[in-house]
């Protein structure tokens, strides 16, 4: 199926064609280690490198932040980067690594950084030089984030830092992290300031990162403490008090519904990634394992139960295709603002009915020799809680559509 | 064949809707439909067929019929996209009309390589309302399966079931099966042998019934496909059919959804609106997300219908299913949020639940669009080695 290039502008038309000139002779080939599931995973450096490899080069060939103005960066067109997007996806490309800066600090330096913020940080977050993670959550601020506690003191020029950030992902590779700090105890909302902190460079100087391991026994996120960490004033993003105007544009972004549409891949190359853990992917499973000694595609439960996330994850494309027709929308916010709600209960719903086509096999880790499709289901459908939880919870989710959609009245 | 990236929703069929949705909200509000279906509580009052024909005029006048008839026959040929649009408004209002049960006559008719058929599709251009009549005792629609025969000479004996708006149109589509296999015949209501006896329904806004003929003699001329090519015919406009059933229930689900949340931000309790609640805001979101993905799915198939065939029927399913889904999932929340009010004949809610529970079950269900899609898809039960 083949979706035309109908009410694409010429320079669209011509990106187009670009992209996928480019992606048939430069996807990279496949590693000889296993790559992670997503970007939320990435444990080790081999894996990191050849990501901000990949990312790099296409980056260097106009396919990330071409949205982006060319003096930072960018390659200064318009409306082209969900083009790229649907290219990159369709040639099974792997996952860019600098999820957190593409998708969060990128849009929100865009929105609220100074000048030459956005000159310095910009360019090297796009080709993936330097990797970002986000501070936000806090011990005792997750769904509740304006309760953030981590405390920015004045100190002379500049500030220092004393706090405890939780479930921090990608820190322990990351330059710099998008930071959201206390500044007045007696304001809640207008007692936040928004920073960028350089993330490495300061190890052992007044900030320590300590990795979590996830229920899968992986690791990706970790707690960052500072101890009277010092941060200059020039890494201040917008102004003192109106860190929670900043963060809500980095939420927006995270939740798929800014303004600036995210530079995104496929789920990457070979068969141990998630590019296989769609749908479609349910159906050769259950041509494979069987359920009382036939094949469980025979089961008319599990039909039923196939079909219908086949026609759950068409419709989460037709979503999107949908967002972008504003005749057939009714509130800007309303299909944008269910992207990670949808996504994310698609993805959880599809593992879950994997491991019950696997039966017995789902009981086997991937470690296992035994296990179908390499154990990816299991792994992948407890992996899903972290989608479900992570960027404002599933209900936190609801909460919000219905309250900025529906008009409900706010739960607080 | 490439599928435009909008669905081909155009500006003319942006004119379409929004002008329906005036001329409904102008004609057919909630509260005229009412005391125009409602009147009256008494459960012997289900089989009357009330409906506006003032207002079916003014459809008539905007050419409604005459949107999905070619241009060369008298019509606007414009796609199964803009009839959505259409249809969505028509569902939102739920009004009573022969619409719905015309458009998909029109489509069965354009798939008809005949004369008459052409005949009958010019008419219907000119303001006729026909309804399809297909469909057996069972309430099976499969093209062998069917109560009425035809005899060489083109004579009707049996009755077809589960006709819809019978009372409401002109002409009817009737399926009848031959030694030579299945054929379509255009019957004059009124016809010499032709009984009508209506259904009692639940929904008040429509009517049903089955139709008894008896040696109804049709003319050649109004033979719309011979016997023998029913079948292909049928085939090739269900996904059509389904797509507008689709399209009502979604447009019905959007005004439960509005009605519903307009009620949480209202109604007060323990000092609060309820919707502020989440037992009653979640399952709000719930009915909107339900509703976006049947909505995507439905633009999807009409687009599909109208630039590539092929992929006609697995996107009419698939929008067939997820709107039945919906359709049900709002139809319960709607009555549920609205407590007790929500149960009594007096509030609206009623009539959108009732129309949706029948259009859910029009032409498959949610689980029989799946268990179709299944074979297409995963292959029918004991072809994988
Ligand atoms: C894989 C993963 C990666 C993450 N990466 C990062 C990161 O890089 N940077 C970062 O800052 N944070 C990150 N997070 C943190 C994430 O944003 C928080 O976990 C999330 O916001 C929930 O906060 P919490 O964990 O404190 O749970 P809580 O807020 O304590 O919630 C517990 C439960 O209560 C529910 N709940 C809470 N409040 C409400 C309410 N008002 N209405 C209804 N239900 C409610 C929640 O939905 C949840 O089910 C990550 C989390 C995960 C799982």
């Amino acid at each position: 199926m083949t979706e035309s290039a109908h009410s694409e502008s010429p320079e669209q038309a011509a990106y187009r064609a670009h992209c996928k000139a480019w992606l048939a002779g430069n996807l990279p080939p496949r590693p000889s280690f296993r790559l992670p599931l997503g970007p939320l995973e990435i444990a080790t450096e081999e894996q990191l490198e050849y990501l901000c490899a990949w990312q790099k080069a296409a980056y260097s060939a106009g396919l990330v932040g071409c949205d982006y103005p060319g003096e930072y960066g960018g390659g200064g067109l318009r409306d082209c980067q969900r083009i790229a997007n649907h290219e990159l996806k369709a040639a099974g490309a792997p996952f860019f690594p600098n999820i957190v800066g593409l998708g969060m600090a990128a849009p929100t330096i865009v929105h609220h950084g100074t000048e030459a913020q956005k000159r310095r940080l910009l360019p090297p977050l796009l080709a993936a030089e330097e990797i970002w993670c986000q501070g936000f959550s806090e011990p005792g601020a997750g769904s509740d984030l304006a309760n953030v506690q981590t405390f920015a003191e004045r100190d002379g020029e500049g500030w220092r830092v004393r706090g405890h950030k939780v479930w921090t992902t990608l820190a322990h590779f990351a330059t710099w992290m998008i930071l959201l700090c206390r500044t007045d105890r007696g304001r809640k909302y207008e007692g936040m300031t928004y920073f960028v902190a350089p993330v490495r460079a300061g190890v052992g100087k007044g900030l320590t990162i300590r990795p979590l391991v996830k229920m899968t026994g992986e690791l990706g996120f970790n707690e960052v403490l500072f101890d009277d960490y010092p941060i200059g004033d020039d890494l201040r993003l917008d102004e003192v008090g109106r860190g929670w105007q900043v963060a809500m544009t980095t939420l927006l972004h995270e939740r798929g519904a800014g303004s600036l549409v995210t530079p995104s891949s496929g789920g990457g190359v070979g068969d141990d990634n998630a590019a296989t853990l769609g749908a479609s992917g349910l159906v050769e499973l259950a041509k494979r394992c069987h359920r009382a000694g036939k094949p469980a595609s025979d089961d008319p439960r599990l039909r039923d139960a196939i079909v219908e996330m086949l026609i759950r994850e068409r419709a989460f494309a037709q979503n999107e295709r949908r967002a972008a027709v504003r005749a057939l929308t009714d509130h800007p916010l309303r299909l944008p603002l269910q992207h990670k709600l949808t996504l994310s209960e698609l993805l959880q719903d599809t593992a879950r009915l994997a491991c019950e086509i696997e039966g017995a096999a789902a009981t086997l880790h991937q470690t296992d020799a035994h296990a179908p499709a390499a154990g990816r289901w299991p792994h992948a459908y407890m992996n899903s809680y972290g989608f479900t939880i992570a960027a404002g919870s599933n209900e936190v989710q609801r909460n919000i559509l219905g309250e900025r959609v529906l008009g409900l009245a706010k739960s607080k | 064949m490439t599928r435009p990236h909008d669905f081909g929703f155009d500006e003319t069929a942006q004119i379409l809707k929004d002008t329906a949705r005036r001329l409904l909200q102008d004609h057919c509000s909630p509260e005229q439909l009412h005391r125009l279906v409602a009147a009256s509580s008494e459960p012997a009052r289900a089989s009357e067929c009330v409906w506006d024909e003032a207002l079916w005029r003014k459809m008539l006048d905007l050419g409604w019929t005459a949107v999905a008839v070619p241009e060369a026959l008298g019509g606007f040929g414009m796609g199964l996209v803009a009839i959505a649009g259409l249809v969505e408004e028509v569902g939102r209002a739920a009004a009573p009309s022969p619409l719905i049960a015309t458009l998909c006559a029109t489509y069965v008719a354009a798939a008809c390589d005949s004369d008459a058929a052409r005949q009958l599709l010019r008419r219907i251009a000119a303001g006729l309302s026909v309804s399809l009549a297909i469909t057996d005792r069972r309430g099976s629609w499969e093209a062998g399966d069917c109560d009425v025969t035809a005899s060489d000479a083109g004579v009707l004996n049996g009755t077809a079931w589960f006709v819809q708006d019978a009372r409401k149109v002109g002409v009817l589509l009737v399926k009848a099966r031959s030694s030579r296999g299945v054929g379509l015949y255009a019957v004059d209501v009124d016809a010499a042998g032709v009984t009508i006896v209506p259904d009692a329904i639940v929904d008040l806004t429509r009517d049903q019934a089955h139709v008894e003929l008896r040696d109804v003699a049709v003319p050649a001329e109004r033979v719309i496909v011979s016997p023998g090519d029913g079948a292909r015919a049928l085939a090739a406009a269900e996904p059509a059919i389904l797509t507008i059933l689709a399209a009502d229930m979604v447009g019905a689900a959007e005004w439960q959804l509005q009605t519903t949340a307009e009620y949480a931000r209202t109604r007060v309790q323990f000092e609060r609106p309820i919707g502020f609640f989440q037992a009653v805001k979640h399952p709000l979101v719930d009915m909107m997300v339900k509703i976006d993905a049947a909505r995507s799915l439905l633009y999807d198939a009409a687009c599909a219908f109208d630039h590539e065939p092929g992929a006609a029927e697995v996107g009419a399913r698939m929008a067939k299913s997820a709107a039945s889904d919906a359709a049900s999932y709002c139809s319960g929340r709607s009555v549920q949020l609205h407590g007790g009010i929500g149960f009594t004949w007096e509030c609206f809610v009623h009539l959108w639940f009732k129309r949706q529970k029948h259009n859910e079950v029009l032409f498959g269900d949610a689980a029989h669009q799946r268990a179709r899609l299944a074979d297409r898809l995963l292959g029918r039960i004991g072809e994988t080695a």
